[in-house]
């Protein structure tokens, strides 16, 4: 990933400057300063007021009131949430749910997106279309779609009592399972597309020499097509698991009133208790939860790159 | 193509705001299923003003845009409890009663109830009230509780006996701590207004001995799962029962839904149109107001919606199966028999949610 590091980079330009800094701009404007904000909000404390919180820091007022307000922030919101166990058994099944579904997603991305990349050239446009294509349609109404194919009298569950298959309505929707499909379903291009990418550019030429060498097909893909389509997988299951873990929409429509997710967590905390504080505080925690891994790991890649280098 | 597409998406932004300079706007924000439409679009005849109209389906989600500041809205439509708190939070202007000639239509018993939340009715006119209570099937709830089944009574939904029974044909509660959590108090008998933290955990208690029986906590899906016979028993709002009813008598589909005030008594709640202290159009906004309390739209929206309205002079033009109808406008001594509740602070109101979670997730 980041491992073009600069050991030996020359001196650069003007221009080379200006070019990297370009989304480095952008990540403090869309990433660090709106996360500042919430950080700030998390060391409030609640009032009833607009906005529902203090001190709001309004620049209007000088730098002494703006001061005055500094000593009021506390970390008392950061304590509060290690005093309930709600908080920490959401992250937890949150993370449970995510994980889970991002695996189910990888056992069906996976055989659709090597057909893709096995198939013929001239299909393969056609076929990146179709991945695409439900796109097109609101991802609100792609969910809503599936509480009329999931509840009981749904289409799911009549196919099934037709066919003899059951004799009782499954009860799927409103469950953690309506959640894992829900899941599986709006997130699999994100997985397939990015290991489609990895698998298109494998090496035709190897699995010809294993064959040559008398090497047995499956063995073929476990030896080189899995490891190097690697890359592939771990970048489409990093864009399946950190949205899944903050998933709101899914659970809410989906899920019975048993599935605990932190982004549910999130939305009492902000609508019905209007603490917008501990809403933040909640929300810094579940960024510290998502990006520790995620920079580790990078770390973990750049030290093998190096090593093989 | 794209280049073509940009240029027309630009041109349609250019005609907007161009006629926005032009016209008049007032946007209201209410409740969803909440009004007969056709009052809007006379509403736009009759005045010029354009009704840019939007809808929400919890008080929780409109505060917290309230709370939020500058959500572009003229009009908006919290609940009593809710509006008392925005008032202190200085989220309403105050009205400005030289531009609401018909104030004088309005029923002063409604506006005396309404004191306790807005003291001298400065800052909202009632749009509707209503009562939270029982929505039933009545063929179904016979079928499994028979004939002397309590249908006027919480006991049917309180009682383990009773509603261990009607698990198998469904019953949904409407997903509102603050109703709900009432309701159990009332039922135990203690202060159904108690902001006390071991009352509403006992509450919380009561609601966990009826948690496995219950389908589902949600506001507004009740009025369709009632309509089609999907379910059997629901906590719901008075007036959107009585959609169900309706519904389910046009589909003519063998469905019969009925409501009740339970004899222990329920909860009754206003509805108050308010303006924001931020809105963009007041003059809009107060015309808006006055148009609503003119006698015949009041009448026209009741009869649409099926609640009782804090209009007194529209009550002679209400249809008969409305103002004549109990559920609607209960007699003096079931109106005695009600109960108002005031708005949570910060700190219990942490506890009600908190004691409402763990009761939906059963842990």
């Amino acid at each position: 990933m980041a491992s073009e590091t600069s050991s030996s980079a020359p001196k650069r330009s003007l221009g080379g400057w200006a070019l990297i800094a370009v989304p480095y701009f952008w990540l403090f404007l869309f990433f660090l300063v709106p996360f500042f904000i919430v950080f700030k909000i998390s060391l409030s404390q609640i009032a009833v007021a607009i906005p529902p919180y203090f001190p709001a820091f309004d620049l209007g007022q000088g730098l002494q009131v703006l001061f005055a307000d500094l000593k009021e922030l506390s970390l008392e919101n950061y304590i509060f949430l290690t005093e309930d166990d709600l908080y920490w058994r959401s992250y937890v099944s949150s993370v449970t749910i995510a994980a889970i579904s991002t695996f189910i997603t990888l056992l069906v991305g996976y055989p659709l997106a090597y057909g893709m990349a096995r198939s013929p050239k001239e299909w393969r446009p056609t076929l990146l279309m179709l991945v695409i294509l439900p796109f097109w349609t609101s991802f609100l109404i792609r969910v809503y779609a599936w509480i009329g194919i999931l509840k009981n009298e749904g289409l799911l569950n009549q196919l099934l009592l037709t066919l003899g298959l059951i004799d009782q309505p499954l009860t799927i929707l409103n469950t953690n399972i309506a959640v894992y499909i829900g899941i599986v379903y709006s997130y699999l291009p994100f997985l397939v597309l990015p290991l489609y990418a990895s698998l298109e550019k494998l090496d035709g030429t190897l699995l010809e020499a294993a064959e040559d060498l008398g090497c047995p097909p499956w063995k073929a893909f476990w030896k080189i097509t899995l490891p190097l389509s690697i890359p592939g997988i771990i970048a489409g299951c990093f864009l399946v698991f950190i949205p899944a873990v903050g998933e709101f929409v899914i659970p809410d429509l989906l899920g019975g009133s048993n599935t605990l997710m932190i982004g549910k967590t999130l939305w009492v905390e902000f609508f019905n208790n209007r603490d917008w504080p501990v809403s933040s505080a909640v929300a810094v925690i579940l960024l510290l939860i998502l990006v520790i891994p995620i920079v580790l790991f990078q770390n973990q890649q750049q030290k093998m790159a190096e090593r093989e280098g | 193509m794209l280049k073509s597409l940009l240029a027309g998406v630009a041109a349609v932004g250019l005609m907007a705001s161009a006629a926005q300079a032009k016209d008049r706007v007032v946007n209201v924000f209410n409740w969803s299923d909440y009004i007969d439409e056709s009052i809007l679009e006379d509403f736009t005849k009759e005045t010029g003003i354009k009704v840019v109209y939007d809808v929400f389906d919890s008080n929780e989600i409109l505060e917290t845009k309230l709370l939020a500041g500058g959500t572009g809205y003229d009009v908006v439509v919290p609940t009593g409890t809710f509006l008392s708190r925005q008032i202190q939070a200085g989220v309403f202007t105050e009205l400005d009663k030289s531009k609401l000639s018909n104030l004088s239509n309005m029923w002063k018993d409604i506006e005396a109830r309404v004191e306790k939340y807005d003291p001298g009715n400065a800052y909202s006119i009632n749009y509707m009230w209503g009562t939270t209570g029982l929505g039933y099937n009545v063929e179904k709830v016979k079928a499994a509780l028979g004939e002397d089944a309590p249908v006027d009574s919480w006991d049917l939904l309180f009682k383990e006996e009773n509603i261990s029974k009607l698990k198998d044909c469904g019953v949904h509660l409407l997903d509102a701590p603050t109703e709900l959590i009432p309701a159990a108090l009332n039922y135990l008998g203690m202060d159904p207004d108690s902001k006390d933290k071991g009352d509403i955990e006992k509450a919380g208690e009561l609601l966990k001995t009826i948690r496995p029986y219950v389908q589902k906590f949600h506001s507004s899906e009740y009025i369709n799962a009632l309509a089609n016979g999907d379910i059997c028993v629901a906590v719901g709002w008075s007036g959107d029962v009585l959609q169900a009813r309706d519904r389910a008598a046009e589909a003519d589909n063998g469905v019969t839904v009925e409501y009740s005030i339970p004899k222990e008594g329920a909860l009754m709640w206003f509805d108050q149109m308010a303006v924001p202290a931020d809105a963009p159009n007041k003059d809009e906004a107060h015309e808006f107001l006055n148009y609503i309390m003119r006698p015949d739209v009041m009448a026209k929206a009741s009869n649409y919606v099926y609640y009782a309205n804090g209009n007194k002079a529209s009550q002679e033009l209400l249809n008969e199966d409305v103002i004549g109808d109990p559920a609607i406008y209960p007699s003096e001594d079931a109106v005695n028999n009600l109960y108002t509740v005031t708005a949570y602070g910060p700190r219990i109101q942490r506890t009600v949610t908190r004691t409402w979670t763990s009761v939906k997730s059963g842990q």
